[in-house]
């Protein structure tokens, strides 16, 4: 019967076209949206803060802001990484094809960049005017030029920082969105991948965004303050677990559904979409983004919505989750990216994917390139502090 | 009388005159090629006037490899990587489709499958190479306009402008793409453009012992590819669904070639 409804033309036979055996995009185009996605997370916490006046996050939004920067300045490392010639990145810039998704990253990074920087300065404008004051020598220059020369702290000159700092956030959350939703177009836009092609897939990584950067700030917020043997303020952490919880439940929902669609609609190459999430990523999809990564952690969100829990527990617990939700989202990058690759556009096979230790996209080269935004974190908290006297104890609008 | 000294002189001026009477007039027309595609050669070339296309019979097609021997001699294509490859088709008599390409066909198949157990019922070979798609991906989403489509129809690559990011190798449906391991660049099949620009065929069409490759303009109404496409054959074009518009296309392709 199925050989007369045609199914013998889509047999499997493991056949892989020649030129699919090697995977192109490997680890390094993993790291790429996981990176942007973490920027695009921490930066919502701070714009949950400026913008929608949440005021319970005031503990992490600076600081929020400070690691989506020192992430942002390493979003296009694994670019450069990755690319053939990386000689001739300005190319994208210089001669960009207007009818390519990728040609327009260098200028949606660019915005962000700026946008972000200035951010940074006019929230932290009044505590680099004191820093200013206190400090000699070239820091003190630095501090100058990061204050633009200005030490104007009066009542008017503040309010004024108010305002451009939610501008500033008001622009950014769309050009966030953009950035990240952006990233996901890349992908969503190669029709000749049947795991890629969805309108889907900028929504998937949207939210998956937010759910890793979010929960990066709770994850770091704790560490830093814990290595500090500083208090954690628990009303923020809450606040946090709460928006993670939104965010996590819609991205997961979207990831399902992009499952549940292929198998429903079973339009094209379905049975290779199936063959793929069942065969070569059963155990990274099913098992660890599904079942450890994704499921667990909606138990212990649910635990921790539902349930009177103790504080040091709860505090362990959103530490615990964020942890988990951070390896989820870097295997479903995993899964999108090296998965994708893996079915041949044979339609008949799948490849293998084994990635190197050295090399420019090995292991190692991926260690480094995820060790840099934590250096510069620390070299930023020494010219901005993460937390000073005055937005310790009560929360305070610059 | 000749003296030994002049003997010799005579003799060796005489080697050389009758070496270059030989070479000389010769020059580079008498190693000419004849034109193989008719209307290239002897007048200008109205690039926004040509329209080329290349048709496979796979009902010719022995799986000799012939044609991929020539593409890898002409552009020393890295191993392991194909600009063109000749896949093998086998199909049971359960309906079962076994498809396999060793080393892209560049060896030719000389043996029969061992592997499949069951009766074949049918066996073919289909060859493969770009498409130049009309809407081809590959030039929709190079972000440095590095593939480009040539006014005449050609999807090109200029490798001093790409940059290696991959993309095309990710856009194309039918993988007739790769990065080349030494110049980290993308490389295709380009339908040997340098050789039709000269009045001659692709390479693999060129060898191909049996015609199963077909090369030619559409604007040469006495061509076999004009007689072909407008004719009442039944021709057929690999993953229509994908909207490429390729300007390849397969006679006697089964259902079952992707």
């Amino acid at each position: 019967m199925d050989a007369a409804h045609g199914s013998a033309a889509m047999l499997v036979s493991n056949y892989v076209f020649p030129n699919d055996l090697h995977v192109h995009w490997s680890m390094m185009i993993v790291l790429y949206p996981y990176i942007t996605g973490l920027v695009d997370g921490a930066f919502i916490i701070a714009a949950l803060y400026y913008l929608f006046d949440i005021k319970s996050l005031q503990p992490v939004a600076r600081f929020s802001l400070l690691f989506a920067l020192a992430f942002l300045c390493c979003a296009t490392l694994p670019l450069l990484l990755h690319l053939g010639r990386p000689e001739r990145n300005l190319n994208m810039l210089l001669t960009p094809s207007p009818s390519s998704a990728m040609a327009g990253f260098g200028y949606i990074y660019a915005v962000s960049m700026g946008v972000l920087v200035f951010i940074v300065l006019f929230v932290y404008r009044p505590d680099l005017v004191e820093l200013r004051a206190t400090s000699k020598g070239r820091l003190q220059l630095l501090y100058r030029a990061l204050t633009f020369d200005s030490i104007d702290l009066s009542k008017k000159a503040l309010e004024l920082d108010r305002r451009i700092i939610r501008f500033l956030v008001g622009i950014g959350i769309p050009i966030a969105v953009v950035l990240h939703g952006y990233v996901g177009f890349i992908f969503g836009g190669v029709k000749a991948n049947p795991t890629w092609s969805t309108p889907l897939m900028p929504v998937i990584f949207l939210f998956s965004a937010c759910v890793s950067g979010i929960s990066a700030i709770i994850l770091a917020y704790i560490i830093i303050r814990k290595l500090k043997r500083r208090s954690i303020d628990h009303d923020c952490i809450k606040t946090c677990i709460k928006i993670l919880t939104l965010f996590f439940i819609l991205a997961f929902a979207f990831e399902m559904l992009e499952v549940f669609s292929h198998s429903y609609l079973k339009s094209g190459y379905h049975h290779m979409v199936e063959g793929l999430l069942n065969g070569p990523l059963a155990s990274s999809f099913w098992l660890w983004q599904v079942k450890i990564c994704s499921v667990i952690p909606l138990f212990i969100l649910g635990g921790m919505a539902l349930l009177r829990i103790r504080v040091t527990l709860y505090n362990f617990m959103a530490a615990i989750v964020s942890a988990i939700l951070l390896l989820q989202v870097l295997i479903m990058r995993w899964n999108v990216v090296i998965g994708g690759q893996l079915m041949s556009k044979s339609a008949r096979g799948y490849t293998q994917f084994h990635p190197h230790f050295y090399g420019k996209e090995g292991i190692l080269a991926v260690i480094v390139v995820m060790a840099i935004p934590f250096i510069i974190l620390f070299v930023l908290s020494k010219i901005f502090p993460f937390w000073t006297q005055g937005n310790e104890t009560k929360a305070k609008k610059p | 009388m000749m003296n030994r000294r002049s003997f010799v002189k005579k003799v060796l001026n005489g080697t050389i005159a009758g070496s270059l009477y030989l070479v000389w007039p010769l020059g580079g027309d008498s190693l000419e090629i004849p034109e193989q595609i008719p209307g290239i050669r002897g007048k200008p070339y109205d690039i926004l006037d040509q329209e080329f296309a290349f048709i496979v019979d796979i009902t010719r097609c022995i799986g000799c490899g012939s044609c991929c021997v020539a593409d890898k001699r002409e552009y020393n294509v890295p191993d392991g990587n194909y600009r063109t490859w000749v896949e093998r088709y086998v199909k049971g008599f359960s309906d079962e489709i076994y498809v396999d390409c060793p080393n892209g066909g560049l060896d030719g198949y000389q043996h029969p499958r061992k592997d499949i157990e069951e009766k074949t019922r049918d066996t073919f070979f289909v060859p493969k190479l770009c498409n130049m798609c009309r809407e081809a991906p590959c030039v929709q989403v190079c972000p440095v306009g590095a593939t480009f489509k040539s006014p005449d129809g050609f999807v090109l690559m200029d490798e001093k402008r790409c940059v290696g990011c991959a993309y095309c190798i990710q856009a194309c449906p039918y993988s007739a793409r790769f990065l080349h391991p030494v110049a980290k660049v993308a490389q295709k099949c380009t339908w040997c453009y340098h050789r039709v620009r000269k009045g001659l065929l692709p390479a693999c069409v060129q060898v191909c012992p049996t015609s199963a490759r077909k090369f030619g303009s559409m604007k040469d109404e006495s061509s076999e590819i004009y007689e072909i496409l407008k004719g009442p054959g039944v021709l057929t074009v690999l993953k229509k669904e994908m909207g490429t518009f390729p300007a390849l296309y397969y006679k006697g392709a089964r259902r079952e070639v992707i």
